[in-house]
């Protein structure tokens, strides 16, 4: 990888999701701010300030009123994004059903952060995790970069298929981390985006549809089982986008990365900015001789069960590492790593959860990790 | 002073409201446009002003993936020398690596006070810019310093990101003032 002198940019995942927000120009955006999200709002409302975009900014009293305002103008033909963390996830909740069950393209970016109580505006996924059964698409980035990429590649997505999509960064790690960018032309990304043409809307008046209303018991399960359908053709779509994508940026995208994986033995699983080191980790174990690998997981929802089993088909020991926890059960990552892998007893799979309210987590302890001289639960 | 590694990890010591944070990202997008590659992230305590803060930035010519915080530092920065006192800020730091202090006081008076047997480049930072600016803006000024020591960019490529970030806030005449007082801290001994 060189550094592509031509786009001479260093900034914060915040600042990059604005970025590529102002290039896909979304028709309105309601918004509530919190920490670690606000320098993606306070930066596209001074590009609307600015008279950059066109996009009308609502700004709403409260997360919930953001997605009922978001499924509102999502449902009368809206091309809609907004962006949220934390609590304000949290506080979205019953709403973000409603916006998948109504089938309803909206994208929202969120900087992952650590639930309360007790306090912590720090970063981890617990915030996503909580969200992962909402019917929404999931997709976690690494980088600002990434950020900047599955931001476009997010919106085309929940045109494509209908459903809305969540773009993951992790608070502060990414979203306050200044790194160097590389951005496309504004008009190929709108190019790329395309034009929004919904299927039905509200104020297609020709063509008079209803959204959200009662279903009762001989219909209510079908509309559920639709969704299911509609989700289950996401992991093919992502995939088709992300090819589109890579053409017009050069970068590549999948359900997730292969990271050193030919002849791995032990692999780690995880998600979003900790790949970065733990990938450090396993080329200075590579430089030992130990054959050792890693999987960074990029599509969440829907999860690509069969694809990882394959890519993990070689391997012997299987570490998932979690940033979040499901407090009763196994957390959220090795549950479903162990749901993909089942059918492999002869495997050593074993979960560990680090990195909870914001704590640092450094190369030597995956190293230590990778060398089987870390025996706990919680990275600590 | 020389890369001794792939990638040169400054840690900038500072107090809430000092402005560490924009130094490290001037020096940051300087290294941009120069080619290189960058991270700078603040050490995400709680940011109260005038409570102790860390800032983090990394250059190279590799891509940088690490998210660690810097533990190895090759220099680092004081803004405040009155966190001599309670940040240990020498930690991780050897002796042919560099210590930058913003103080009125030498060099040697300030090795008296800390453990450290490599190089401490002092300079009056607060004392430059009150003079040459008017204003108390010993992180820009520093810049000077850090840049004369550690050669890890062009002065003219911070003097450029200076006016790109500052020309349009604080107008030309306040900029090319500060840009004296970047200038004068280069070439304190």
């Amino acid at each position: 990888m060189t550094n592509n002198k031509k786009n001479k940019l260093a900034l914060t995942g915040g600042y990059a999701v604005a970025y590529a927000l102002r290039q896909i120009e979304p028709d309105v955006m309601p918004i509530y701010p919190i920490t670690p999200q606000t320098p993606i709002i306070e930066t596209y409302a001074k590009f609307v300030a600015d008279g950059e975009v066109m996009t009308e900014m609502i700004e709403v009293e409260s997360e919930h009123s953001a997605m009922s305002a978001a499924i509102g103008a999502s449902a009368a033909g809206a091309r809609t994004a907004t962006a949220t963390s934390s609590q304000g996830l949290a506080y979205m909740h019953e709403m973000l059903y409603i916006a998948s069950g109504m089938r309803l393209p909206i994208l929202m970016v969120v900087a992952a952060r650590a639930l309360s109580a007790p306090l912590s505006i720090h970063g981890d996924h617990s915030d996503v995790m909580g969200s992962r059964d909402a019917g929404w698409v999931q997709i976690f980035c690494e980088n600002p970069q990434e950020v900047y990429d599955k931001t476009i590649i997010g919106m085309k997505l929940a045109e494509r298929v209908g459903l809305p999509v969540m773009v993951i960064m992790d608070g502060f790690n990414t979203s306050h981390s200044v790194e160097n960018l590389e951005i496309l032309d504004a008009k190929l990304v709108k190019k790329f985006i395309g034009e929004y043409l919904p299927e039905h809307s509200l104020l297609d008046i020709e063509n008079p549809v209803t959204y959200g209303p009662v279903a009762l018991q001989e219909s209510y399960f079908e509309f559920k089982i639709d969704q299911e359908e509609a989700m289950a053709k996401v992991a093919e779509e992502y995939l088709k986008i992300s090819r589109e994508y890579e053409k017009i940026s050069g970068r590549k995208y999948g359900f997730f990365e292969e990271y050193r994986l030919e002849d791995a033995e032990k692999v780690l699983v995880l998600i979003g900015s900790v790949a970065g080191t733990a990938k450090d980790a396993v080329d200075e174990l590579r430089k030992k001789g130990e054959k050792v690998g890693l999987i960074k997981i990029e599509l969440f929802r829907q999860f690509p069960f069969a694809k990882i089993a394959n890519a993990l088909k070689n391997a012997k020991e299987i570490i998932v590492m979690d940033r979040a926890q499901s407090i009763g059960s196994h957390p959220p990552l090795y549950s479903e790593i162990m749901v993909g892998l089942r059918d492999r007893s002869d495997m050593k799979i074993s979960s560990i959860i680090y990195g909870l309210g914001g704590r640092d987590v450094f190369k030597k302890q995956f190293e230590n990790i990778l060398e089987g001289k870390f025996d706990n639960k919680y990275l600590i | 002073m020389k890369y001794h590694k792939d990638t040169m990890e400054f840690i900038f010591f500072a107090r809430g409201g000092q402005g560490a944070k924009t130094a490290a990202e001037i020096i940051a997008q300087a290294a941009v446009a120069e080619g290189n590659f960058v991270q700078t992230f603040p050490n995400f305590g709680p940011e109260r002003s005038g409570a102790p803060t860390k800032t983090y930035l990394r250059i190279s010519d590799k891509a940088i993936r690490t998210k660690e915080p810097v533990i190895d530092p090759d220099v680092v920065v004081v803004l405040d020398d009155t966190l001599l006192s309670s940040q240990k800020v020498t930690e991780g730091l050897d002796k042919n690596e560099a210590l930058i202090i913003n103080s009125t006081k030498h060099s040697h008076e300030i090795r008296n006070t800390i453990r450290f047997d490599g190089k401490i480049h002092a300079v009056d930072a607060n004392g430059i810019s009150m003079e040459v600016v008017g204003q108390l803006r010993p992180n820009t000024v520093i810049l000077g310093k850090i840049i004369k020591v550690t050669e890890i960019v062009k002065l003219e490529s911070i003097l450029e990101e200076f006016r790109k970030i500052f020309e349009e806030k604080i107008g030309k005449e306040n900029c090319e003032k500060n840009i004296l007082a970047i200038e004068k801290a280069y070439d304190s001994i």
